[in-house]
């Protein structure tokens, strides 16, 4: 067993904080700002990312409690942090009930009758919460907690077998991506459906984010310097660009050969299509190319509040995910002027830096021995910047 | 000469594609009306001079009230057509009820062509297999199924995407379903009337208020005057028989 890095990569706080941003702009509907967001340009977009760094920091974090405190004590914590994201699930699943009450009750107009049918679910209450309890009712956009919650279920045994065998750990990944592919192995969801994001499919890219954590980036960083591998990683970046432009002008696509556009659509998000994986790992390739671990620019201040909401990722994720409820609530109560919505876009991630400063300050005043906790609870492992 | 002037005027005005004096707002979302694929079906019909359409749809292809069904597109895409080609008898005969997926209409789709034998299925569809989350796959292939009953029965096809409707935005995910109709309606290389980002253009320009709440139908109806007025205007031109298309088909 090799032992678990003991260093913080601040890489990954940067990164995971820039997700945490464009899930948030991504999930204002109509905005404007959207523009910036990666999805417009290539396949994957910024839950591939949010995934994979989620892998690596549970893997940094448990991976070292599993080796210093065994599998029984390690594997509550994280059992623990399911249940704090769960808990968390079900607090923005009340905001959204708010929103969506009010909603039904002020809103009338007979060009939308047929649409007013989604909020029909309010007639039984009964049926509906005891299903979102259950995580197989899940409003739009609140898909990606019951995901992260079901990858830290299976994490325990994986983790085990990471710490062992990481290869037969990601072979063991790769074998039930590939088995649910052959299989169409889905969760089912309420009222109808299956989910949204399949854990099935995106447990790969958690796993693949362990592996690298627990030593796998260090077995590839010979590649990962490789020009060869850099320029591949630019070109399908190219490719996956130009295919995306044809999304915006419809009149390029007759530039598409019929035989490439067979081959490639539809690209499954659902399943964690493989053209998705391939684009993020390319991301991945030449950030890793371009950024090292080192790069002084991580301690300047310019990225100082990326960082820090990468750093309290779960509050801030859910913190974003309110705050896109509470933007696209004012762009059809107030107004959805341009200038409102760039407005609303950088108050959200304000907020959301605030906030998560807030949380540091707390954690750094709790540690210096101003809390009740004892400083043997080193708070490092409890799992709170996972 | 200034006769010889007038009478090639006359000419370029008889030349000129027959587009009909809309509203102004309706002509705002006219670049969106893409007839990238012909309906040659439609064309032999306007031969003879005789046009049957059915629209087959859910609850955004009518309108609440005693007159829903008047003040609605289909029978605004009647009127409009009637208008721009004279000497053709048109009919639209409609097959709408609301809360049903595009699974659910292929069902009711053989019959109903049996019925009406159009050469044309306008097919609006999409937006309760969002609400309920109809597999995207299956969504996908009942479009598929749907466009070959319709081809076997000597239709062309005009696929109609979801209304965009700011209010539920945030609680319909429309995405992959508006997505999944854009590219059937490419691979099966039908016309695909774009009633999403024509509304939601007009939304964006303020060309109508989208979300307001009242219960009022005056803008409701405007808007589906002119969703029925594109609507005819896409069907003219994709039936157009010497010309080539303008784009898109391969």
């Amino acid at each position: 067993m090799t032992p678990v890095s003991t260093e913080r990569d601040l890489r990954l706080d940067l990164f995971r904080g820039i997700a945490l941003w464009l899930i948030f702009l991504d999930h204002i509907p109509s905005n404007v700002v959207n523009w910036i967001t990666i999805r417009n340009y290539g396949f994957s977009d910024a839950t591939e990312i949010f995934v994979f760094i989620s892998g690596y920091t549970a893997a940094f974090v448990y991976g070292r409690a599993m080796q210093q405190h065994g599998f029984i004590v390690s594997s509550a914590r994280v059992l623990k942090r399911a249940w704090q994201i769960y808990i968390a699930h079900v607090f923005l699943l009340a905001i959204y009930l708010a929103e969506i009450a009010y909603v039904a009750n002020s809103f009338e107009n007979p060009l939308f009758t047929e649409e007013m049918g989604v909020l029909d679910f309010l007639k039984n209450p009964d049926v509906t919460i005891l299903q979102a309890l259950l995580l197989k009712f899940k409003p739009v956009n609140m898909d990606i907690l019951p995901l992260y919650i079901l990858l830290l279920l299976w994490f325990p045994p994986m983790l085990w077998l990471l710490l062992r065998a990481p290869s037969l750990a990601l072979i063991t990944s790769a074998t039930v991506y590939a088995l649910m592919w052959f299989f169409e192995w889905n969760i089912p969801a309420y009222p109808n459906g299956t989910w949204i994001f399949n854990p099935f499919a995106w447990q790969l890219l958690f796993v693949f984010g362990a592996w690298c954590a627990l030593g796998g980036a260090q077995n590839l960083s010979r590649w990962l310097r490789s020009r060869v591998l850099v320029g591949l990683a630019i070109a399908y970046l190219i490719f996956a660009f130009a295919i995306a432009m044809t999304w915006y002008f419809p009149r390029l696509a007759i530039y598409v050969p019929k035989f490439v556009g067979d081959a490639i659509y539809p690209i499954d998000k659902t399943n964690l299509d493989v053209l998705r994986i391939m684009h993020f790992l390319a991301l991945a390739v030449i950030t890793v190319y371009f950024v090292p671990r080192d790069w002084p620019g991580l301690t300047s201040r310019i990225f100082w509040p990326a960082i820090v909401c990468g750093q309290h990722s779960l509050e801030t994720f859910c913190l974003g995910v309110f705050l896109s409820f509470a933007g696209h609530f004012v762009f059809t109560e107030v107004s959805n002027r341009i200038l409102t919505q760039v407005l609303i876009s950088v108050a959200g991630i304000a907020i959301m830096v605030a906030i998560a400063a807030l949380i540091s300050w707390y954690r750094q005043a709790e540690r210096r021995g101003g809390g009740p906790r004892p400083p043997a609870a080193r708070p490092g492992y409890a799992g709170g910047d996972v | 000469m200034r006769r010889r002037l007038l009478l090639l005027a006359l000419l370029m005005l008889g030349a000129a594609p027959a587009r009909a004096e809309h509203p102004a707002e309706c002509r705002v979302a006219e670049n969106l009306v893409e007839p990238n694929f012909r309906l040659p079906k439609v064309t032999r019909a306007l031969a003879a001079k005789h046009l049957t359409i059915l629209v087959m749809g859910a609850g955004s292809s009518q309108l609440p009230g005693p007159n829903g069904m008047a003040n609605a597109y289909p029978i605004r895409l009647q009127k409009a057509l009637a208008q721009q080609l004279p000497g053709v008898e048109v009919k639209v005969t409609t097959d709408i009820k609301s809360k049903r997926t595009a699974p659910e209409m292929i069902k009711a789709l053989p019959a109903a062509l049996a019925a009406a034998k159009p050469a044309l299925l306008v097919w609006q569809t999409g937006t309760v297999d969002a609400m309920l989350g109809v597999d995207p796959d299956q969504f996908s292939q009942a479009l598929d199924k749907g466009i070959s009953t319709a081809h076997s029965t000597g239709a062309d096809v005009v696929l109609i995407n979801a209304q965009y409707s700011p209010r539920t935005e945030s609680m319909i995910a429309l995405g992959t379903y508006v997505e999944d109709m854009r590219w059937v309606a490419l691979q099966q290389e039908v016309p695909l009337f774009d009633r999403f980002s024509i509304m939601k253009l007009w939304g964006e320009l303020g060309t109508f208020d989208l979300s307001s709440a009242t219960n009022k139908l005056d803008i409701a109806e405007r808007v589906h005057d002119c969703i029925g007025r594109l609507l005819a205007d896409l069907v003219i031109a994709a039936a157009k028989p010497e010309e080539t298309p303008t784009n898109g088909s391969r």
